[in-house]
Formats: C-alpha cells, sequence, structure tokens
C-alpha cells in the first residue's frame, strides 16, 4: 500500500524568538517492510545549517536552527512510502518462545542479535521491574510460541487499559500507568517493552503513523490524523515482529514506520529550544492519504 | 539463564579471585614507615606539637584566602569542612615511575575502549565486555554514537583515585573521565604548603607540578581544528552554586582561559560562540567542568540549565572540540576493571600493570554467589551513580543489600575495600596513621599521557569512608614525588618566536563577567553608602539619649526614614508602623545591620557583594579580592539590640568603611583602563548617584524648622563625605543652595551628582562597539540627556517654593528626572551588554495521540 504522509507542526510564540535549535525524527526509515520513495523536510522561516544524519539506531534525524528572530516556526514533513505486509514473518516467529530468545540473547553475537542487546535493558523513560514482569508472566507459559504470547500481552494490555487523553504526558512513569490504568498509545507502547524487557526480551519503541478510515460512507477528513507509537519485539532469526496494543492489531499494511528506539526519548518527532518567546502554542496535523493504485 | 561456562566464554576473563585479601583477622592498620616519612615526621616533630598546629592554621587561613576550603554559595553562609593536613604523602621516585608507567597504561587502555563503544563496538561483539556494563549503564550517552573521530585521542583527561594495600601497592579505586574533583586543589595545597613550610622542601627533593599544567595548556591548544595558531579555549563550569566552583575558577585562571557557564556560549552556524561586551567570539576548544548529561539541552538531559543547546551538533560538525569527549562517563564503571586485564591484552598486547581493588561484578555468576556469600566484609557498589546503594560500606544490612542486588545484579559489584596501608596524618592535634586516598592527574600528549608528579590525597575517616565516592570535607594533604634530581623551574610562560610580537587582547570580556563587574561596583558603592549613613544615626542616636533634645529627635527620624529610601528596606521607618519604630529604632537598625536573609542590610549588601566579586577574582586585583573576603568574613559584629548605639558597632562601622576604600582604592589604582574597569566604575557611579539622590529627597527635599535645618544639612555633608569640602569652600555658612551647588553640579567633585554623571559618560563612550553599529547607542542618548538637564538647572532657583509648601518642589521634581535618567540607563546597559538573559524554553515535542 502507499501512502503520502503530512505531518505539520506549528509553533505560535506570545513574543518573538532570536534563536532556536531543533532536532526532528520525521524522515520515515526504510525497514525490511516499507519502502520511503520521498521525503523532504519544509521549514518556514528558512532555517540555517539543516542536516540530516543517522542515529545509533539508524533514524534519520535532522538538525536545523532558526537564527533570526521569527513569531511562528513551521515544520512540515511529506514522505511518500509503500508498505508491504510480510504474512511469513508471524509464522518464522513462532518457531521461537521467550526462552529460546532469552538464550540467543544471552549467548551469540550475530550482526542481528548484537543490534539486539540495547534494546535488552532499562532506558530513560522504561524501568524494568517485578511488576511489569509479574504482569507479562501469565501470557508467557514455558515454551509458548513467541508471536501467540506478545499478542496475547498486547491483548491484555489493550483490554487492562483505557485509552484517554489528557491523563498522561511524556514525563509519566510506567508506575504510574500501572496503577491508574490509563494513558494514550506512547504509554501503550512503553507498557509493552517494558513488559518484554522485564522478562529478559528485547522490545523496542515504534513511532510511525496509522492509517485511519472513515465511517462508512463519509468523506475522510484531510489532516485529522495523528502520530501513532506501537512496540516490537525480537525473534531471533525471524527479526522484529510489531504489535499495537492501543488498537489491539499486529500492523501490516496500515502502519508507517518513522523510527524506533528504546523509547520515546530517543525518537521524539520534534524537539527545540527556543529562546525567548514567552508563552507558546503548538498546532499539530497529521493527514495519512492512501496514493491509488493507478497513480503508482 | 546462561550456564557459568557459556558466561565465561563468551564474557571473558573477570578478574576474579576467590578469597578475601584479609582473613578473618581484623585489620591490624598501624603501617611501617619508610625512610623519607620517617626523617619527615622527625622534622615535624621537632617543631612540636603547637608551632605545628600553628603552621597548619596559618596554612588553613592562605587556603581559606583563596576559598578553597568553604563556599561563599551555600545555603548557609558557613565555611566549608576541607581542613588541611600538613603532613605530605610521600612516594619515592622508584615507587612513582612504576605507578606512572601504570596509570599511562591504564589512561591509553581507556581511550581505546572509548573508542570502541561509540564507534564499532567490537569489544561487545567479541565478548570482552558484557553488553550490560555498556547498556544499562546510563553514561553510555546514545547521541554521541559515532561522534568520536576515528584514530584520534578523545581521553585527554584522566584522573584516577588510588588507594594503597598493606602490600605496598597502590590500586585503583575508581577511574574518572568526568570533570575531575582536585587537580586544582592539589595545585593549591602545594602553594600553600611551600610558603607554609618551606624548610621542608630544602629537606626533600620533590617534584613540581606546574609542568603538568603546561602539558595540559599545550594538549588543549593542539585539539582546537580551526584558528590553531591562537585557538579560544574556554573552561566551561555548571556555575558557582556548585560545590567545586572555586577549583573552575583556579584552573581557568592559572591557565589563562575565560570562566564561562552555559548561557555565555551559544551554537549559531554550527559553530560555538561567547557572548562578550564586544560581540561574539568564536570557541574552539571547551574544557568541561560539566558533567556529560548536562552538555546539551538538545539531545541529551532536557532539564539541564547549564548546558549550550546544539553543543553536540557542533561537535558532529568539527567546530568545537571538548575535554574529554562528551560521553566519556561510560568509563566511571566500578564493574570495567574486572574486565581490564583481559582488555589489556587484547588491545595493547600488554599485561595490566596496575591492578584495581579486588572487584566482583554480580553480573556473572560465580562472582555474584561469592558477593552474596561476602556481604559482610565487602562494599556494594552500583556501576553507575544512582540513589540507590551509593557506595554503601560493608557490614551493612546485608539483607537488603541482597535483594538489591539479586532484583537487578549486572547494576551491582562487590569492592574489598578493607586492608589498606596506613599514612601519616596530622589530625586534631596529633599526628596519627590514617587510610588515605590519592587522586591522580593525567592529560594527554602526543599518542600518550602525562601524569602530573603528585595529586591530592585526602585523609579518609570512618565518616570519610573510601567507599563513598568524591565526598568532599574531612583533610586533604599535598602528596609529594620525590626525586634525585631537582626539577628546573617551570613556568606557563609561553615563548614567542623571536620575531613575533605579540598583539594585544583588548574588548574579549564575556558578557556574565562584565554584569558581574557592574554589580561589584554597585554592591561595594551601596554598602559603602548605607555604612556611611548608618554611622551618621549612630551618632545622633548617641545625642538624643544624652541631651533629649527635641531638635535632634526631628533630625534622627529623618535620618532614619533616609535610611529606609537608601537601602530600600520599605515599609522600615516610613510605612504603617513607623511612628513605633522611630520612637525606638534600635531593632530595626539591629536587622539592617545584620540580617543576612534582609535584601538592603548590611550583611545581604556584603553578600552579594562578595557573590559578585567571586566569579570575576582574576580579574580583581589580588589584595582586593582578600579585602572582599575578609570584610565577608569579619562582618557579623555580635550585636544585641542592647549594643545598638554603643561604641562597638560604631567602630565596626569605621573599620568596615575604611576597608571598602581600601577596595576601591585597590581596583583605582591597579587595574587598567579597560572595558573591565570601567564596568566596576560604572557600577559604583551609577549607584553613588542613586543613593545621593535617595539620600537628598529623604533629607533636604522638606522643609525644617530654622532650628533643625542646620543639624539636617550637617548630617547630609557629613553623610556624603563632604563636610570638610564644604566647610573650606563656604566658610561656615550652613545653606541649602550652596549644599546643593556643592552636592548636585560641581562637576569637578567626586561626591557630586555632575560628577557622578560626566564619569559615566566618558566610561560609557570608551566601552567598546559591536560591530558594523552606526547609530548612537540607547546607553549614550540617556547619559547625555541626563547631563543636559543637570547643566541646565540654576541651584539657586531649585530652593524656591511656592506659597507655604512644606516642601521644596523643583528640588524633587530634578532628582526624579535624574532618577529615572538613571534606572533606564542602568536597564540600557543590561541590554547592552549583559547578554539579557532569556531563559531558554524547550519546545515540547507533542505527545503522542493515537488515531485508533
Amino acid at each position: 500500500m502507499k501512502y503520502r504522509v503530512t505531518h505539520s507542526t506549528q509553533y505560535l510564540y506570545s513574543e518573538p524568538v532570536g534563536l532556536c535549535r531543533n532536532q526532528a525524527c520525521l524522515l520515515p526509515r526504510e525497514t525490511a517492510r516499507q519502502t520511503c520513495h520521498t521525503s523532504s523536510l519544509r521549514i518556514e522561516p528558512d532555517p540555517a545549517d539543516l542536516r540530516e544524519r543517522l542515529d545509533g539506531f539508524g533514524n534519520r534525524i535532522c538538525h536545523f536552527a532558526v537564527q533570526h528572530s521569527h513569531e511562528k516556526l513551521q515544520v512540515t514533513a511529506i514522505s511518500e512510502v509503500t508498505v508491504t505486509p510480510d504474512a511469513n514473518a508471524m509464522a518464522a516467529a513462532n518457531h521461537f518462545c521467550r526462552e529460546s530468545v532469552g538464550k540467543r540473547l544471552a549467548g551469540e553475537r550475530t550482526a542481528n542479535t548484537l543490534a539486539a542487546l540495547p534494546f535488552l535493558f532499562d532506558s530513560p523513560l522504561i524501568k524494568t521491574g517485578p511488576r511489569l514482569a509479574a504482569y507479562a508472566m501469565p501470557s508467557f507459559p514455558a515454551e509458548r510460541p513467541l508471536v501467540d504470547a506478545v499478542a496475547d500481552l498486547m491483548q491484555r494490555i489493550h483490554h487492562d487499559f483505557s485509552y484517554d487523553p489528557g491523563v498522561t504526558n511524556i514525563a509519566t512513569p510506567l508506575s504510574e500507568v500501572m496503577t491508574t490504568r490509563r494513558g494514550v498509545c506512547q504509554d501503550f507502547a512503553h507498557l509493552g517493552v517494558g513488559c518484554l524487557r522485564s522478562i529478559g526480551l528485547a522490545a523496542r519503541y515504534v513511532s510511525g503513523y496509522i492509517e485511519t478510515l472513515p465511517p462508512p460512507g463519509q468523506e475522510r477528513l484531510v489532516g485529522a490524523d495523528a502520530s501513532h507509537a506501537w512496540f516490537s519485539v525480537y525473534a531471533a532469526d525471524a527479526g522484529w515482529i510489531d504489535f499495537d496494543p492501543t488498537n489491539n492489531q499486529t500492523p501490516m499494511e496500515q502502519h508507517i514506520t518513522v523510527a524506533w528506539g528504546r523509547d520515546f526519548s530517543d525518537v521524539s518527532p520534534l524537539r527545540g529550544i527556543a529562546l525567548g518567546g514567552g508563552r507558546h502554542k503548538v498546532v499539530v496535523s497529521v493527514d495519512v492519504a492512501r496514493i491509488p493504485d493507478n497513480r503508482v | 539463564m546462561k550456564t557459568e561456562t557459556e558466561q565465561r566464554k563468551n564474557s571473558g576473563p573477570q578478574f576474579y579471585a576467590t578469597e578475601l585479601a584479609c582473613g578473618s583477622e581484623p585489620c591490624s592498620g598501624a603501617g611501617q614507615l619508610r625512610p623519607q616519612e620517617q626523617k619527615l615526621i622527625q622534622t615535624l616533630e621537632t617543631l612540636g606539637a603547637k608551632k605545628l598546629e600553628r603552621r597548619r592554621k596559618d596554612a588553613q587561613r592562605l587556603l581559606r584566602e583563596n576559598s578553597a576550603t568553604h563556599n561563599v554559595f551555600g545555603p548557609v553562609d558557613t565555611p566549608r569542612s576541607w581542613q588541611f593536613d600538613p603532613i605530605p604523602l610521600i612516594i619515592d621516585s622508584e615507587e612513582w615511575t612504576q605507578l606512572e608507567q601504570g596509570l599511562i597504561q591504564r589512561a591509553k587502555l581507556l581511550n581505546l575502549l572509548l573508542a570502541d563503544l561509540y564507534g564499532p563496538q567490537t569489544l561487545i561483539e567479541t565478548g570482552l565486555l558484557p553488553a550490560e556494563l555498556i547498556f544499562a549503564h546510563n553514561g553510555f550517552l546514545w547521541p554521541c554514537k559515532g561522534l568520536l573521530a576515528a584514530g584520534e585521542q578523545h581521553l585527554n583527561l584522566y584522573s584516577a583515585d588510588l588507594v594503597k594495600g598493606q602490600d605496598g601497592r597502590f590500586r585503583v579505586l575508581e577511574d574518572r573521565t568526568q570533570p575531575s574533583f582536585g587537580s586544582g586543589y592539589a595545585l593549591e595545597n602545594r602553594i600553600v604548603m611551600t610558603r607554609s613550610f618551606p624548610r621542608l622542601f630544602q629537606d626533600f627533593q620533590v617534584h613540581r607540578l606546574a609542568m603538568y599544567y603546561r602539558a595540559l595548556r599545550n594538549r588543549l591548544a593542539l585539539l582546537a581544528r580551526h584558528n590553531r595558531s591562537e585557538p579560544r579555549i574556554v573552561v566551561l563550569t555548571p556555575g558557582p552554586e556548585q560545590e567545586s566552583f572555586f577549583e573552575h575558577a583556579y584552573i581557568a585562571s592559572y591557565l589563562g582561559y575565560p570562566l564561562v557557564q552555559g548561557g555565555d556560549l551559544i551554537v549559531r552556524d554550527g559553530c560555538v560562540w561567547l557572548k562578550s561586551i564586544s560581540g561574539l567570539l568564536q570557541v574552539d576548544v571547551i574544557l568541561r567542568r560539566l558533567s556529560d548529561e548536562l552538555c546539551d539541552p538538545l539531545e541529551l538531559r532536557r532539564d539541564s540549565r547549564s548546558g549550550v543547546p546544539g553543543l553536540l551538533e557542533a561537535v558532529r560538525l568539527g567546530n568545537v572540540v571538548t575535554a574529554n569527549a562528551i560521553g566519556s562517563s561510560v568509563l566511571e564503571n566500578p564493574a570495567l576493571p574486572a574486565f581490564l586485564p583481559g582488555l589489556c591484552r587484547h588491545l595493547l598486547g600488554e599485561e595490566l600493570a596496575l591492578p584495581s581493588v579486588a572487584t566482583w561484578w554480580c553480573g556473572q555468576p560465580r562472582e555474584r554467589e561469592f558477593v552474596l556469600r561476602n556481604l559482610e566484609r565487602l562494599t556494594v557498589k552500583p556501576i553507575y551513580p544512582t540513589a540507590e546503594l551509593a557506595g554503601r560500606p560493608a557490614g551493612e544490612q546485608p539483607d537488603s543489600r541482597r535483594e538489591i542486588i539479586l532484583a537487578a545484579p549486572h547494576l551491582y559489584v562487590g569492592q574489598e575495600l578493607t586492608c589498606l596501608a596506613t599514612v601519616p596524618a596530622f589530625v586534631t592535634d596529633t599526628i596519627q596513621n590514617c587510610t588515605s586516598i590519592l587522586s591522580t592527574f593525567l592529560t594527554a600528549q602526543d599518542d600518550s599521557y602525562v601524569v602530573m608528579p603528585g595529586g591530592m590525597s585526602r585523609i579518609t575517616t570512618c565518616e570519610n569512608h573510601p567507599a563513598v565516592p568524591n565526598q568532599a570535607g574531612g583533610y586533604s594533604k599535598d602528596t609529594w614525588v620525590l626525586t634525585q634530581e631537582p626539577d628546573k623551574q617551570v613556568n606557563l610562560w609561553l615563548h614567542a618566536q623571536p620575531d613575533q610580537l605579540i598583539t594585544p587582547l583588548f574588548g574579549s570580556l564575556p558578557s556574565r563577567a562584565a554584569e558581574n563587574l557592574f554589580w561589584v561596583g554597585r554592591y561595594a558603592e551601596r554598602t559603602d553608602a548605607s555604612a556611611r549613613l548608618l554611622r551618621v544615626i549612630l551618632a545622633k542616636l548617641r545625642e538624643f539619649n544624652e541631651f533629649r533634645d527635641p531638635d535632634d529627635r526631628r533630625s534622627l527620624d529623618r535620618l532614619l526614614q533616609a535610611l529606609t529610601h537608601i537601602t530600600s528596606t520599605f515599609p522600615g521607618f516610613v510605612g504603617k508602623d513607623a511612628a513605633q519604630k522611630l520612637a525606638e529604632p534600635r531593632a530595626e537598625l539591629l536587622s539592617l545591620t545584620c540580617d543576612i536573609e534582609r535584601p538592603g542590610s548590611l550583611r545581604s549588601s556584603l553578600k552579594s557583594l562578595s557573590r559578585s566579586a567571586q566569579p570575576i577574582r582574576d580579574m580583581l586585583p589580588e589584595d582586593a579580592w582578600r579585602i572582599v573576603d575578609t570584610i565577608r568574613q569579619n562582618w557579623h559584629p555580635k550585636l544585641s539590640v542592647g549594643l545598638i548605639g554603643g561604641g562597638r558597632l560604631h567602630d565596626s562601622v569605621n573599620k568596615l568603611i575604611v576597608q571598602l576604600s581600601a577596595f576601591n582604592g585597590l581596583t583605582n589604582e591597579n587595574m587598567a583602563r579597560e572595558a573591565a574597569w570601567m564596568l566596576l566604575n560604572i557600577g559604583r557611579r551609577l549607584e553613588r548617584a542613586l543613593n545621593l539622590i535617595a539620600l537628598l529627597r529623604a533629607t533636604l527635599v522638606p522643609c525644617h524648622e530654622p532650628s533643625t535645618e542646620a543639624q539636617m544639612l550637617e548630617a547630609v555633608l557629613a553623610t556624603s563625605n563632604s563636610l570638610i569640602v564644604f566647610r573650606r569652600r563656604y566658610r561656615s555658612f550652613m545653606q541649602l543652595p550652596t549644599i546643593l551647588e556643592l552636592l548636585l553640579l560641581d562637576e569637578n567633585y567626586p561626591r557630586a551628582l555632575a560628577y557622578q554623571l560626566q564619569q559615566l559618560q566618558k566610561h560609557i563612550g570608551d566601552l567598546p562597539r559591536e560591530r558594523a553599529e552606526e547609530t548612537a547607542r540607547r546607553d549614550e542618548t540617556l547619559i547625555a540627556a541626563a547631563i543636559a538637564e543637570l547643566r541646565g538647572t540654576d541651584h539657586k532657583q531649585l530652593t524656591r517654593r511656592p506659597g507655604s509648601d512644606s516642601s521644596y518642589p523643583l528640588l524633587e521634581e530634578l532628582l526624579v528626572a535624574q532618577k529615572e535618567h538613571l534606572e533606564q540607563l542602568s536597564g540600557a546597559l543590561m541590554q547592552l551588554y549583559f547578554s539579557p538573559t532569556v531563559v531558554p524554553q524547550q519546545l515540547g515535542s507533542v505527545t503522542q495521540e493515537d488515531s485508533s
């Protein structure tokens, strides 16, 4: 499936900003099941030293600064990507289980496993512990096929936690989410990652978008989408398998990956520091549009 | 779970001892003295304990004057607890050669390790290092991955804390790659030791330390990628609130680099710039005294207020170099030493020369078991600093420690920190045997390292256990490395080429320094003005108490009200309860004298003076700083309400005024007429003008009965130190217009308002201008307006009264207008020169919302 994604962020300041420096993680990376045809970043006012680099996890990071006085900053990322489902991955991953993957992580030093090691331990926003392990374990009876087990965990998170914007923010610790049982996609993704790491699996946080379909008979609303997040588990030779606890889905064709990291802090879409500016207001709009086949 | 053999195969051999070095016998403690130590002790013993204590106190005083021992910025204004132990730690030359080689090898090894961890990570791939030691360590900073250019030395500074075992061998207790604590103290201890115990240096040939700093300076200059002939190097400090700020200031001043805080630097066009009063100056190298994670709030700890946004990207672009490289704190890991012997063989093809203290990393089953079995005798440490279990000494609550370890064993090590050798120390009036920690310092040179021949030794007592890292306080001592040949005198002066004439450097005054100089001027003058008025009030109070003259009473009231105005300590003597306070002014006077928490009190102004002076000590004449420090130390006259009005306070105030005059004299006579002096003087002139205006408004604008008027006029002249001049000039005719002529309009009289304005105009005109600036600046316009207004004033007109007004409206009008000009000027100066502190704000990344 081919999409055009437009992600626009606008900062409106109450007072002029003399200088701001920013870092954007908005341009989609290539993955085993995703090709990025074009991608670009439009910044207004004109930025100085815009530069793209790959971070330690292979994500595309853009740095830029606006060095003259401005009262508004608009950053728009426009990308065209094709997502191809990989139906075999699930089956391949089910040849493994928690125990066998854990063993590989402990002993094996192949390129794949080495790349998974950074996702095995605590990270700035995710602290593992017995509480998360205890929550996860019922989904992992001995030798249960990996995808079945993680899908069960995803389903339980989806069931036990309610989606409630406004209760949490990026600083809300998992322990609090565990208690209030409320949050947004980011919290559920962190929760899934935390659970898996607590029982010895490597798991990463994925940031991206999801295609939303309008209710039958209605027009699709342009710009009404939002950025999204889910988690991914390391399944040894079968690679990484994604799970979306917010929607209780295993992403196939409708999830567009931008970046992955240990948690949100590694892949936050846009961060910046402004000198001055008084108070600021942020306006975000995301649009995920399907590009019809005849245009491909 | 991994099996043990797998473990060993995959993670490489951990340094592993199956037994504790000490048996169950308690450590004996008493060490054998070696010949040099005996010689030293004998010399000291012939001095006798009393003399030794006196010398120690001398040394302590020297240290205090240099602020090595206290932190004037602490919440409580008390001296800090560094004590000086005059018995140096002695290392003979043979022992030193061995130690030096071991330290250099270790630095080289850690340097290679650092390059690998932020580069290809082959050591993890080959299993020589367990992945969790790196990826679970919060010092490993992902944004720094790939930041280090291949093939260069990135560990430019290294420091090792050593302890000595009872076998006489030094062992590494901790590796330090972060802003290291102590290299400034080491230098300071040496200087104090040389001054207090000069004779000892005749008996021993001791290596000098200066060579090390020269190597450090050369190294830093070589790191610059651009501007290599004269790179701009700055010392980045977290700020004066930090305990070790003294050291940062000391090192900066000793090496001759500007000391800056994050807010003084800015990243533009991918380069780092220092804000100065003459614009932005490019920075090539940063000697970092700010820890890794605080360096860049954009990419690292987002709540860091002391970092420079964009610094990491500037490093990536190769436009600035930091020493050490950001991210090097990953090497500060007490579990690493367990793997160093294997890594040393692998990376250097050598055996590790300098051992670490016995360390067992709990990430491996056998070692974990061992630690759990020996909890009573081992110190458990986390692999990175965390609140939990931060270096709990052995023997403490084994049960809770067991649980903590088992919850995340890879995060802990056990270390054996008993059985240490002792050294003689002069503690609490006697020579005792104590254990000590020696901090050593290395800097890179060519492809190797230079070790400071010496270091800082700290005496450890029970409260100051070696297990507790980085603890300040306790006793520190000099460290002597003996040599056969006397060292040549080394200084830090550079040698110019014979045909090279160095161009002088002007105008690069950093904005923050400029701001501090300005405030030093203002606070010194403010203190002086309040002290002078207070002195007049105290005299008047005594007079009134003696004669009970109602005229005295009235003028006393006026003066007390003036004091409230000048010190801005409202409501004070002018507010709602004024009548009561005027009737019994002593409590309020006591508070205005001693209450450090009350802005405007003498003591609080003095505190502000030393706060502003501390960061720019290197720009003040040495003796001027000493005065600031002495005043601050001495100005706490132990007073009670009953003593106000007595002679003692009067004496103290007199002394204070003399000391402040000495400070003014020293700065006037010893500072070059450059930007620094101008800003100091601008602050002083501005404050003097404002104080004079406040005094005149409170005392002379209201009309007085003829009987009190003479008293008031005299008091004003006394407060502004003008009695003598006035008497000589106007004989003994006390008249308001003539007083105004002298105090307001005389452009040649240093106490007059007109003189202050003249001086302000001159200094402002001389300040360096921003590049390519054509139009007149706001500061110039404002001061010109104030001067024009004052010149257009006729002093005889000022005292005209329409009708039966109880005050002089024209005088009041003039004074208010002048005050407004000057306040605007103060604001304009801040805008123009002091890089108005714009608070950086985080542009939060939007919380991710779902579209489910």
